[in-house]
């Protein structure tokens, strides 16, 4: 312990200035992330924007059980696709304004969450993977044979965009856009509100040491719970949108390839919050260009962007991304992390 | 520092504790009685059965047989969690903590851990704050200037076992169970260990495992000596240290 203290001196200093720094650049951020936000249906075609908002809100939600708690999901679809099922059902039979009917989808997203994430908590790594995985394969099956509800394969169709009679909202996406990412950022904003929360703490310790967690007298199961199901209900709210914009809710949403979408907040970088809007977006607007030039082997290059992606920046794109900009801002005190 | 014998009064006790790992006997048939307000080593070879028996007394284990009660309480297959807020707070051999928390953030952790303030996800991280007079408190008790926000994956060994310590502390517990608080230390930084172990132990009961003989005998009260599992002496670090099945067992032994 005798070393320490020259270093320890030096530390301090830094550590005045860096809290402060690091709070400037956070509402940078902040303030770049909005304006993207507002600005991006002037300069992609709103349904496609939209797309970019649910699946960012999406990754956020997968984000915070992978980055920040440890959690690999591979069930995600399940709270995504039940929610557009619900939202749609909401809509068309009750004629609620869109919001009420996604608020309805969410809570649903939520509610099959608890027993979901009640019994998968219990497993960890690929198992918990696994079992997530196959509650999602259940409610496909269920969403694919009760027909009379869903629609069975021709999915729910004819989804009204129903907002307190504004007819822009309702008939035009471009200000549809605008009514719907208002939830989104809500949204963003209780990924953001959670993680820097006193509970946000506690799961980062359970990430990074479960065991020590529970010697300290934190109930790890119960706190993985919670916040599955907070995620389930932002991937609720993503899914909810979604099902809204496009105006029908298929078996799509719930298929395992929707679960497949965790490699979004992976591409952007895990544990970074922002990584998983950059990789939404990413993937969207690569999806959207190939599929207007007509090219049908669109997973082929998505795939391989992710492979190229992976290796080469192993904390994703955005994560690569900060650690550099890091780097280049406190080059003299640039100690080597994990 | 041991309380005179009339007012003995037992903090923790094991009977007949046994823990099976397919068909291998861990521990068998422990009886333990830890007194209030004593330290109390368990040494023994590698192997027989120490932190094992940590992790019984901790939850992290459930025993094949066997009770455990604190305070006259019976705690036998309690969860760790549960068994922390009951007042039972241990260390780690290995250096267990949270690579990307600084110090303060470990330690706001842990004290705020029997609050439920953890739970609140509707609220800011600021709320944690409160608890930083008493992080200071601790950071300096365990001897370690302040090393502000720099994550724990980068300490210093030393610092990481000072934090170990102080991680332990923060919950005040009745019962601290130090695992080899001097593993992998130099001979300078284990003196300094002894001295710090001795002064949170003050008004503690401590329940140390350590194969240093120089830190068992240091600070000790009593000594329990395990072989194979099973209680093979206990006694006085004296007492002990003359046991004639314990020379040939342990202290015989090269390394001892």
């Amino acid at each position: 312990m005798t070393e320490q203290s020259a270093p320890t001196a030096q530390l301090e200093q830094t550590a005045e200035v860096a809290p402060a720094r690091r709070s400037t650049v956070r509402w940078v951020l902040l303030a770049i992330g909005l304006v993207a936000a507002i600005a991006l249906p002037w300069f992609v075609y709103p349904p496609v924007a939209m797309d970019i908002a649910a699946w960012a809100l999406f990754a956020i939600s997968v984000d915070l059980l992978l980055g920040y708690t440890g959690l690999l999901s591979f069930g995600h679809a399940a709270f995504w696709g039940s929610s557009a099922y619900v939202t749609g059902l909401i809509a068309i039979h009750v004629g609620v304004p869109f919001p009420v009917a996604i608020l309805g989808g969410m809570l649903f997203a939520m509610l099959i969450a608890v027993p979901i994430g009640y019994l998968s908590v219990r497993r960890t790594g690929i198992y918990f993977a696994m079992v997530t995985l196959a509650f999602a394969q259940m409610i496909y099956f269920v969403a694919n044979q009760w027909h009379s509800l869903t629609g069975g394969e021709n999915g729910l169709q004819g989804i009204p965009r129903s907002f307190f009679g504004i007819e822009q909202v309702e008939t035009d996406a471009f200000y549809f856009y605008y009514a719907a990412v208002g939830l989104i950022l809500l949204g963003a904003w209780a990924a953001w509100r959670i993680l820097h929360s006193p509970f946000g703490r506690v799961l980062v310790a359970i990430r990074d040491n479960p065991a020590r967690a529970r010697a300290l007298g934190y109930d790890v199961e119960r706190y993985k719970v919670v916040v599955f199901v907070l995620s389930a209900g932002l991937a609720g709210l993503a899914g909810g949108v979604f099902s809204i914009s496009h105006g029908f809710a298929s078996l799509q949403e719930l298929a395992w390839t929707t679960s497949g979408k965790v490699v979004l907040p992976v591409l952007g970088g895990i544990g970074t919050l922002w990584g998983g809007p950059v990789g939404a977006a990413l993937v969207v607007l690569l999806e959207d260009k190939l599929a207007t030039i007509g090219f049908d082997g669109i997973g082929i290059i998505t795939g391989s962007i992710f492979i190229v992606i992976v290796l080469l920046f192993r904390r994703g794109l955005w994560g690569t991304a900060r650690t550099v900009l890091q780097g280049l801002a406190d080059r003299r005190h640039r100690a080597p992390r994990d | 520092m041991a309380p005179a014998r009339t007012e003995r009064e037992v903090l923790l006790a094991t009977r007949g504790l046994t823990k099976e790992f397919r068909g291998f006997q861990a521990v068998r048939g422990v009886d333990l009685d830890i007194e209030r307000g004593t330290v109390q080593a368990l040494v023994g070879p590698n192997g027989a059965g120490k932190t094992t028996l940590f992790n019984l007394l901790t939850g992290f284990l459930t025993p094949t047989s066997g009770t455990i009660t604190l305070e006259g309480r019976d705690i036998t297959g309690q969860q760790p969690e549960q068994i922390a807020h009951l007042g039972v707070a241990r260390s780690f051999q290995i250096t267990s903590l949270f690579d990307q928390l600084t110090a303060l953030e470990h330690l706001e952790l842990a004290l705020a851990s029997p609050t439920g303030l953890g739970r609140r996800f509707w609220q800011s991280e600021r709320r944690l704050a409160t608890f930083h007079g008493r992080a200071d408190e601790l950071l300096d008790q365990v001897g370690m200037a302040h090393p502000a926000h720099r994550p724990a994956g980068q300490f210093a060994y030393g610092q990481k076992r000072a934090l170990e310590l102080a991680l332990a502390l923060a919950l005040d517990p009745k019962l601290l169970l130090l695992d080899e608080p001097t593993a992998g230390m130099g001979l300078e930084d284990v003196d300094r260990t002894i001295e710090l172990v001795r002064r949170i132990a003050t008004g503690r009961t401590v329940v140390l495992v350590d194969h240093n003989m120089h830190v068992v005998g240091s600070l000790a009260d009593r000594v329990t000596v395990l072989q194979q599992g099973e209680i093979l002496a206990e006694g006085t670090y004296d007492e002990v240290r003359t046991n004639p099945d314990v020379v040939t067992a342990y202290l015989g032994q090269p390394h001892a």
